[in-house]
């Protein structure tokens, strides 16, 4: 195998352990959430040092890629693509790091209401994820196109728990710093979603050489 | 039977693809075009259409075709012998096989890999054709030549030394006056092969720019082995393997998403 493709080779690689790691984080943080558990809060904070080492470490692989091997075609793409992926794990990586941090404050002060839509809405985000990484494996476009219609999903359960918080606070004030976490875990949870797509919808770029974003490219898959 | 056609014939490209192409005529056309070199076939009938006033390169590995394919476009392969061609090669709709092949050379001119000075001066270099074809008297040969080492961006660099032996040039320089050489018989087609394969960059970039220049008056076909040097310049390209053409395209189709598994293959340095 030429020296160029054992690298690229090892920048999938590096996609997908820095993808595997943050599936971990956004569960872990959610998980924290439901059970209270301070310290699996902590480790998702922890773990947020690797994600951006891992950030950097991507961008530097593909910058030194790019500047010695003058890619096209689907090596050009693979390359475009691991750059924009890496900045949707990364903010991924974030946002699952203020949900242990809300998690952590929750944990401090008697819960309100048992979580129900937050887990439901966190596993089909998971799951968005995991489908969108698997198609970047697979370099399956249907696989990755399945994935955009759950985003919608997300966006309804997202108004459901604003519309139940909003209703809660109304009732009781003294549950409003305790209902505003709530609100920005769900808030959290649907820009990973987007994020999600963005990584989807990438793949599809990376496959199919279409650029599906804003409905640039009206495309059957 | 290898059909290709690029696709600005069929739908228009994508809103978010480079701008339209605006519309061109067909210049050279090949219909089943076939090559022999006694009992070997080394092209196999290639249909394809070079576009007026547009860069086309022709890419693939050594012993595809590229070249043999530029060469019958001048009718230069005739000059090898035992061998023949089969199928058609027109030059706006004319039958080339039944043309003169001088005025046919003088219509499409070509460049070769290294530069081939004559042992004369510069000056003479490039009267040459001129006088050969009885295109000029005394008075206007001095502008033909000054104009013809200004088109291949040479002239500021040897204004002054129009009678020094062409032979004391730097060999980019030597490749830009055998195209002033070209271009003083004001061809309509410029075929080049390997024009930069003996150069260094900046030599190679000079010449690129020339050709960017040169393509609002000129039809370009170019044989290339540098692939960055057909994403640079092309508007067109075509991909040679084994004698036949694999895939021809916009440029930038042909290395942004190539539709063909050999062609992305061979552009992302995974041949063979």
């Amino acid at each position: 195998m030429r020296h160029f493709a054992v690298e690229l080779e090892e920048l999938n690689q590096a996609i997908l352990e820095m993808g595997a790691l943050v599936e971990s984080s956004i569960h872990c943080s959610v998980q924290a959430l439901v059970d209270r558990d301070e310290r699996m809060a902590r480790r998702v904070i922890e773990d947020e040092v690797r994600i951006n080492q891992m950030e950097l470490d991507i961008d530097a692989r593909v910058t030194r890629l790019l500047a010695l091997n003058q890619p096209v075609a689907g090596d050009l793409r693979l390359l475009i693509i691991a750059l924009k992926i890496n900045t949707d794990l990364e903010r991924m990586g974030d946002l699952a790091v203020n949900i242990a941090e809300r998690a952590i404050s929750l944990s401090k002060a008697p819960a309100v209401k048992p979580l129900i839509d937050t887990p439901r809405m966190a596993s089909l985000v998971e799951d968005m994820l995991h489908r969108s990484l698997d198609a970047f494996v697979k370099r399956d476009a249907v696989l990755a196109a399945k994935v955009l219609p759950a985003d919608d999903e997300v966006d309804s359960l997202r108004d459901r728990i604003y519309s139940e918080l909003l209703e809660l606070m109304q009732n009781s004030p003294n549950v409003v710093p305790h209902a505003i976490h709530l609100m920005f875990v769900a808030r959290n949870l649907e820009r990973i979603a987007d994020h999600t797509t963005n990584i989807a919808e990438d793949v599809i770029f990376l496959v199919r050489g279409v650029d599906v974003r804003h409905h640039a490219t009206e495309q059957k898959f | 039977m290898t059909t290709v056609t690029p696709t600005m014939f069929t739908p228009a490209p994508p809103a978010n693809e480079s701008k339209p192409q605006e519309h061109s005529e067909i210049k050279i056309r090949t219909e089943d075009l076939s090559f022999y070199y006694g009992s070997f076939k080394a092209l196999h009938e290639i249909t394809l259409e070079i576009l007026e006033r547009r860069i086309t390169a022709l890419i693939g590995p050594s012993g595809c075709g590229k070249s043999t394919f530029l060469r019958a476009l001048n009718r230069i392969s005739e000059t090898i012998r035992n061998t023949h061609i089969e199928g058609r090669i027109t030059l706006d709709d004319a039958d080339i096989l039944k043309m003169d092949v001088t005025a046919l050379r003088r219509r499409v001119g070509m460049v070769f890999q290294r530069p081939n000075p004559f042992p004369k001066s510069i000056f003479d270099n490039v009267a040459y054709g001129v006088r050969v074809n009885g295109l000029g008297d005394r008075g206007s040969l001095k502008e033909i030549v000054e104009r013809s080492l200004h088109r291949a961006a040479l002239w500021d660099e040897v204004k002054d030394k129009l009678h020094h032996s062409a032979l004391e040039l730097s060999g980019g320089q030597q490749q830009r006056l055998c195209i002033a050489r070209a271009l003083a018989i004001d061809p309509e087609v410029l075929l080049l092969d390997e024009p930069c394969s003996a150069l260094d960059p900046i030599a190679t970039a000079k010449i690129e720019d020339l050709l960017f220049n040169l393509k609002d008056q000129c039809t370009i076909v170019i044989v290339t082995h540098n692939m960055q040097q057909a994403a640079r310049v092309a508007d067109f390209t075509g991909f040679f393997l084994m004698g036949r053409l694999i895939e021809f395209d916009r440029t930038e189709v042909m290395f942004k998403k190539p539709s063909k598994k050999e062609t992305e293959d061979y552009i992302t340095g995974r041949f063979g």
